[in-house]
């Protein structure tokens, strides 16, 4: 087949790519998460360390590779070692790290972050072993393990070769010692110190496997949309396109049609990961069906959950993915305008995405005539102003066209009549940024991952009582539980789960009994929760569940537009009910009440927000009524009690 | 080929009906009412207040049957228990924002709100009631917003900006916070607020209300020193009866004039024989202007209050081209304190004006500006609104439908129909033209002709040539004021091109229907009530023997022994106003 | 009777006063400077559709909030209705009708921030500062509010202290931020 006038192109586009490979560099997370945690002011302390010292790095801006809970991340590349991560860097640190690291070639104690990569190869030339106390009982090993390492490694005169390193963060919990050899990734847990020996003698010295103590367990995450977070700069278009950027959209573009770009689309099996869970493909078929002169797609980034950053995380760290993303829904819908609608509450991922739309242009990839292909295309950023409901469709295109956003009657549905009375097609960032990598890998590979109608992996910002709260990209049909256990270190202070939130103010509580359930979107209905955007969050047995749901019925009620009276008076009332329930003033007809509103509110509200908002209440009366019940018979004295137990972070127990 | 209709079941019922009705349109073609609180048959649906959502067969949701349009094969149910509970719970979530003050209410028994409560007999407050306080508006003095009452189903809002395009009012802030007002915190007075009253007419509840004056009435009808003296407007005969159980458009003249006189009005006269002296004046001075090349054209009618305000505030480069005749109001107001009371030698200090209005913006009208009180008296002292007539005459405890016809007072109250159909869009013009055609050609129109048809009927801008005498004289005439701009951009490009005016008489009325469809009329205004009230009037006309303004003998009369001559120094003295731009914001 | 008469003589009262004011429309007494700042925002975004929003961000980006002679201008300039600017402007709150305060506390109120006690933050700034979520203090120095998620869940509890953000800020920490600030304000007196 000869090649095409795109994908030609696009080659010579990537030719022009300075294919660069440094020696050293040094890539600092930063993302908002990153920049609060001191990550700006480490940019300038490693410029004027690297000045000072003579070191020759190079310094890079990247996204969070997720691991919030380390803020701020330098990763970084010396000559002599494969790359190494550091979590919660600060100023001092910095200084230390171009010194002793990039200087002196020795990786630094107590911060180093161990990959997620778990082989069963031993490479050609381990040189760092990281040891860390994955327990959380007993005395900290971690240190005498290291002198014992050390000292076998000297047994075998093999201690200028290999250096031992106490790690920050294994990714891998309650597993006894931990130990990791880089860069192949060996991992052996539950190590005793009698092992160690064994370690340094058949694995360091021998290149052998200790099959009794290898962690064979993989990762439970897979990375497809946070492919590139972190490890690219996403203000930079050529470094993107090194990593593969656009690949997808130009072979789309230049070998296939639209059609079959949306067959590729659908037979992957993606679907929504705003919430609804529709399925992305056929979205995009509804809409290219409808006649009419003009179409638009819509990245939707007003991610309002509260406790979510998925999809801020996403356009700081891979902009172009998202944008690559919605391209290629522009082609295969037949748009020829699409828009960014991002809260103005971002205020650098807005800057990313202007850069990352202005270096698309910029290389033709963006505007009239794309790759040569005869197709124009031109994208804009909108900004959000603070109304979560503008989250809801038909409101966030009465927000773009400059309105009150609040939501229409649907149908006629945006597909059919959407912004500016034309067909318009509405994504959520992380559903765009999914679709080149499967452009890229294929449907079949995409359609591999996951579990019944849930394909794909999807990405969490799993928050709250949880030791390392952080974001996680899982296949879809993993359980809650080993998000939480196996990923997230479990839970904060290891007081027992009581249950995780998810779908913020329109999902539901799971209780702790169901976290083995893997996750889907049916699952999670059937378990009165939903999806979502992807907020996890995880209560431990010190939380109040009345308490909860009031906060997220709260959020709801600030949140509603107002313009119908089921969402608007019902959440009022039923908050003020609620209220008075956690006062101790409360009576079971108020739980009656509290059941009628919410079968109005789910029945007669206009959209989404009024119709969920009951979620978390309905879910939290479902699996822990007890607690309401609680209030209702203790009291004013009950409520007072576990007010000041709640403040204080303690259980009733304790407290009282 | 397009299918036109559909066809679909409605409680297992067949309808037929044409593609894009709502569900609940379709319903009431099978007899099926869906409740709705928020609907308005004259607006278009807001879909806020959640009572009519119907189950449907191709959808788990329940749609909203205001909002969703009948689909082929779409088999809707309108009422099952489930249905029913959740209507009951979103109406009780609905007076649980509503203050319980029903009793002292101004829609009391006539309100929506209520009725649908009492339809759905609710008997307990469920939910603990939340109003939220805030002082009621009272700064125009035509209408009354009670914030509190409002329960947010956005019509007030839909009808000021879409239908008439003044934007005064707008839905504030969000969630339970959501108010109607103008933009920020300014009173209405303030605001681009023209009076219209078609919120008020529109309100399903009472947060909207024409301020009520019928206590002030009451008491210049009990003062002995006061002489009072009543009008009543052409629009005001054919909309009345609604509150008395008579059909639309019936025309209660005599009665009305019976039941004025047993409420204590001296002497009982006829804005339609103001709207004959309005002619008068307008028709000479239209024939000035076309004829004789004095002054702007087109000329513009100003009979109406709230356009006139309108005009003043948005399109003040028009201050020319208005007619600077007073609205038949006024004009019989000024006649009353000055010729009634010369000839019946009454000190006019002593003579109390009421007049009875289909409008809010007439009140404002009263003091609009010093040509207001051109008797060296207030013209017109009170106006009450048709709503506000009824409510006295039911205090009054005069059984209205028994009482016999009587005539209006001599020496205001004789009138031709051409006067009467002042009161329906395009009347005025109509009206105008029958004199001017006189005036001009010295002849009066054929009979056959004196319908002036072109410019009768419901569309929103209706133009007409007519040959007038060998002269081509192009009318137009807009109501409902969305439509309005059109019709002045067309005259402003001409002005800009330097070309002659597209055309030369122009009648605005500010309410859908002109002044039959007027803010202060009964409840439930729609297209096809506005019809009926308008062939009220037509019929009223028809039946006529007097059509013409310039036949009525005691304008005659009135211009020969006190006038003078038409556009002569004391008729503009005492007929003519002025007029002066204005800021839309006052903050 | 009293409070009809009332309403006919505000009544009064307010034609004569724009008679005289009519002439002196609110947007004639339009400070230049903001004017000209109006005026360019206007320019960037000339001609695009639905561009009011970005435009009243752009105005309360440089201004730090939106005034109302703006509004009035805005509405004038673009010839759309001063009620849509208000529907909007009142809708979204992300914008701000009067001058906030000099320096911004924010609160993260997300639930992850809500979890691990934003609520105790909250309570010890309006304990310091005596005011209550929202306001500004009487000299204008300090504005507090709590906000939805600002998207640092990993850091929580969240603050963002003129523009930048702290994490896992203890209640014990809060005394000390407003110290700074007014030490910092003192000395630059």
């Amino acid at each position: 087949m000869p090649e095409s006038v795109p994908v030609k192109a696009f080659q010579e586009l990537l030719d022009a790519v300075p294919q660069v490979l440094f020696e050293q560099w040094i890539r600092i997370g930063m993302d908002t998460g990153g920049i609060a945690a001191g990550a700006d002011r480490l940019w300038d302390v490693f410029e004027k360390e690297c000045a000072v010292t003579g070191v020759e790095a190079v310094l890079q801006r990247t996204g969070t590779c997720g691991y919030a809970y380390l803020d701020p991340l330098v990763e970084l590349k010396s000559s002599g070692h494969a790359p190494v991560l550091y979590g919660c860097v600060d100023e001092p640190l910095a200084v230390r790290i171009v010194r002793e690291h990039l200087l002196g070639g020795r990786l630094i104690d107590d911060f180093v972050v161990a990959p997620r990569r778990r082989s069963k190869d031993l490479g050609e030339a381990d040189n760092i072993v990281l040891v860390k106390d994955s327990s959380c009982e007993g005395e900290d090993r971690t240190a005498t393990a290291q002198s014992l390492l050390l000292k076998a490694l000297r047994h075998h005169g093999l201690q200028d070769r290999v250096q031992v390193v106490r790690a920050l963060d294994m990714g891998i919990y309650k597993e006894g010692l931990v130990v990791q050899l880089l860069p192949s990734g060996v991992t052996y847990t539950n190590v005793l110190n009698r092992d160690l020996e064994r370690i340094v003698e058949q694995s360091i010295r021998d290149r052998a496997i200790v099959e009794d103590l290898l962690f064979n367990e993989p990762d439970p995450q897979t990375r497809i949309v946070l492919r590139n977070c972190g490890s690219i700069d996403p203000e930079c278009l050529d470094d993107a396109l090194r990593h593969g950027a656009y690949a997808g959209f130009a072979r789309a573009l230049g070998q296939g049609s639209p059609g079959q770009t949306i067959d590729c689309i659908r037979e992957s099996g993606l679907r929504g990961r705003g919430g609804a869970g529709f399925p992305t493909g056929t979205k995009w078929k509804l809409t290219r069906d409808v006649e009419a002169d003009l179409r638009y797609v819509i990245c939707n980034a007003d991610e309002g959950d509260p406790g979510a950053f998925m999809d801020r995380s996403i356009l700081e760290g891979d902009p172009h993915s998202v944008l690559e993303g919605l391209m290629t829904a522009a082609y295969a819908i037949g748009a020829g305008k699409g828009y960014f609608y991002i809260r103005a509450e971002y205020p650098l991922a807005v800057k990313r995405v202007e850069l990352a739309i202005a270096a698309a242009r910029k290389r033709g990839l963006l505007g009239k005539n794309i790759l040569g292909s005869g197709w124009d295309f031109e994208v804009e950023v909108r900004l959000g102003a603070g109304a979560f409901v503008c989250g809801e469709e038909t409101a966030l295109i009465a927000s773009i066209e400059g309105k009150r956003g609040s939501p229409h009657p649907r149908p006629p549905y945006p597909s059919v009549k959407g912004l500016w009375g034309k067909p318009t097609c509405i994504n959520n960032v992380e559903t765009l940024a999914s679709v080149p990598w499967i452009l890229t890998n294929g449907a079949k590979a995409y359609e591999s991952l996951g579990s019944g109608n849930s394909r794909g992996t999807k990405v969490f910002a799993v928050t709250g009582k949880v030791r390392n709260p952080q974001l996680v990209e899982v296949p879809m049909g993993t359980t809650v539980s080993d998000i939480i256990y196996k990923v997230c270190g479990g839970v904060q202070d290891d007081v027992p789960i009581k249950g995780v939130q998810t779908g913020g103010p329109s999902g539901g509580i799971l209780p702790e009994k169901h976290l083995e359930t893997p996750i889907t979107y049916e699952n999670l209905q059937k378990l009165g929760s939903i999806m979502g955007s992807g907020g996890m969050l995880v209560m431990d047995e010190n939380d109040c569940m009345v308490d909860v749901s009031a906060f997220y019925l709260k959020f709801c009620v600030d949140e509603s537009c107002g313009k119908c009276a089921p969402c608007r008076v019902g959440g009022y009332q039923m908050l003020q009910l609620l209220l008075k329930i956690s006062r101790g003033r409360g009576s079971e007809d108020d739980l009656v009440q509290i059941d009628r509103i919410c079968e109005a509110m789910q029945s007669a509200s206009l959209c989404g927000l009024g119709q969920t908002a009951p979620n978390p209440v309905l879910s939290s009366l479902r699996f822990f009524r007890d607690e309401y019940s609680a209030y209702i018979e203790g009291g004013t004295s009950y409520a007072r009690k576990r007010k000041k137990a709640l403040s204080e972070g303690k259980s009733m127990k304790e407290a009282v | 080929m397009i299918a036109t209709s559909v066809k679909a079941k409605i409680n297992g019922l067949p309808v037929e009906v044409p593609v894009g009705t709502s569900i609940l349109e379709a319903a009431r073609s099978v007899q099926v009412e869906i409740p709705t609180l928020c609907k308005h048959r004259d607006l278009m649906p807001t879909a806020a207040c959640g009572l009519c959502i119907v189950k449907v067969s191709n959808s788990r949701r329940l749609p909203r049957a205001c909002a969703t349009a009948i689909e082929e094969g779409m088999e809707v149910w309108t009422h099952d228990a489930e249905l029913t509970r959740v209507r009951r719970t979103t109406l009780e979530l609905i007076l649980s924002n509503h203050p319980n003050a029903c009793l002292t209410c101004g829609r009391n028994g006539d309100c929506e709100l209520q009725g649908m409560a009492a339809d759905f007999g609710i008997r307990q407050d469920c939910i603990p009631r939340y109003v939220r306080e805030l002082e009621p508006d009272t700064s125009t003095g035509s209408i009354v917003m009670d914030f509190s009452k409002c329960i947010k189903c956005g019509r007030c809002i839909e009808v000021c900006q879409e239908k008439q395009n003044v934007w005064a009012l707008s839905f504030l802030q969000r969630g339970i916070q959501t108010r109607m007002a103008p933009a920020g915190d300014i009173s209405l007075s303030e605001s681009p607020c023209i009076r219209c009253g078609q919120c008020s007419a529109h309100c399903p509840t009472g947060a909207i209300v024409e301020n009520d004056e019928t206590a002030t009435v009451w008491e210049a009808l009990r003062d002995p020193d006061k002489y009072c003296t009543v009008q009543i407007a052409p629009s005001v005969r054919v909309a009345l009866g609604e509150a008395f159980g008579y059909p639309p458009g019936t025309d209660l003249t005599g009665k009305i004039y019976a039941v004025l006189r047993r409420l204590g009005f001296k002497a009982v006269f006829d804005t339609t024989f103001a709207a004959d002296l309005t002619i008068i004046e307008e028709a000479s001075e239209f024939v000035q202007r076309f004829v004789h090349g004095k002054g702007e054209l087109p000329l513009i009618t100003s009979c109406c209050p709230a356009w006139v305000d309108f005009m003043e505030k948005r399109y003040s480069d028009f201050l020319p081209n208005f007619s600077t005749a007073k609205s038949p109001q006024q004009m019989l107001g000024v006649m009353a304190k000055t010729y009634f009371a010369e000839q019946e030698g009454i000190d006019p200090a002593r003579i109390y004006q009421v007049s009875v209005m289909p409008c809010t913006a007439k009140k404002y009208e009263l003091e609009r500006t010093d040509e207001m009180f051109a008797s060296g008296h207030q013209d017109v002292d009170v106006v009450l609104t048709t709503r506000e007539l009824a409510r006295m005459i039911k205090q009054s405890g005069i059984a209205f439908k028994e009482l016999a016809d009587q005539e209006a007072d001599s020496v205001l109250g004789t009138y031709s129909g051409a006067g009467v159909i002042f009161g329906a869009t395009g009347g005025v013009m109509e009206a105008a033209l029958r004199t001017a055609y006189h005036r001009i050609t010295g002849k009066n129109l054929e009979k056959e002709a004196i319908d002036i048809l072109p410019v009768r009927g419901l569309e929103g801008v209706r133009s007409a040539t007519l040959n007038v005498a060998g002269n081509e004289v192009r009318v137009a005439v807009a109501h409902g004021l969305n439509h309005v701009e059109t019709l002045l951009n067309q005259v402003r490009a001409a002005r800009e091109r330097n070309e002659e005016p597209p055309y030369h008489f122009i009648e605005v009325m500010a309410c859908p229907g002109g002044c039959i469809g007027g803010g202060g009329q009964p409840y439930g205004v729609c297209d096809e009530l506005r019809k009926q009230r308008i062939q009220g009037l037509m019929q009223s006309d028809a039946a006529m023997p007097l059509r013409f303004s310039h036949e009525n003998p005691e304008i005659q009369t009135l211009y020969r022994d006190f006038l003078g001559e038409p556009l002569g120094e004391k008729a503009h003295k005492l007929l003519h106003t002025r007029y002066a731009a204005r800021a839309a914001y006052k903050r | 009777m009293y409070k009809l008469r009332k309403i006919r003589f505000s009544y009064l009262i307010w034609e004569t006063f724009c008679m005289n004011a009519s002439a002196l429309a609110p947007m004639e007494t339009m400070d230049p400077e903001l004017r000209g700042m109006v005026e360019r925002c206007l320019q960037e975004w000339e001609g695009r559709e639905g561009n009011l929003i970005m435009i009243l961000h752009e105005i309360q980006n440089r201004h730090g909030f939106v005034p109302r002679e703006a509004s009035l201008f805005l509405a004038e300039a673009m010839g759309i209705p001063m009620a849509r600017i208000y529907e909007v402007l009142t809708f979204y709150h992300y914008f701000k009708l009067i001058a906030p305060g000099k320096h911004n506390l924010t609160v993260c109120n997300g639930t992850a921030c809500y979890l691990k006690g934003s609520g105790r933050l909250l309570t010890e700034l309006e304990r310091r500062l005596s005011i209550k979520d929202g306001e500004t203090t009487e000299d204008r120095m300090f504005h507090m509010e709590s906000v939805r998620c600002i998207g640092c869940c990993g850091m929580a509890p969240a603050m963002v202290v003129d523009q930048k953000t702290f994490g896992k800020v203890a209640v014990t920490d809060v005394a000390g931020m407003i110290e700074r600030i007014r030490l910092q304000e003192e000395s630059d007196a």
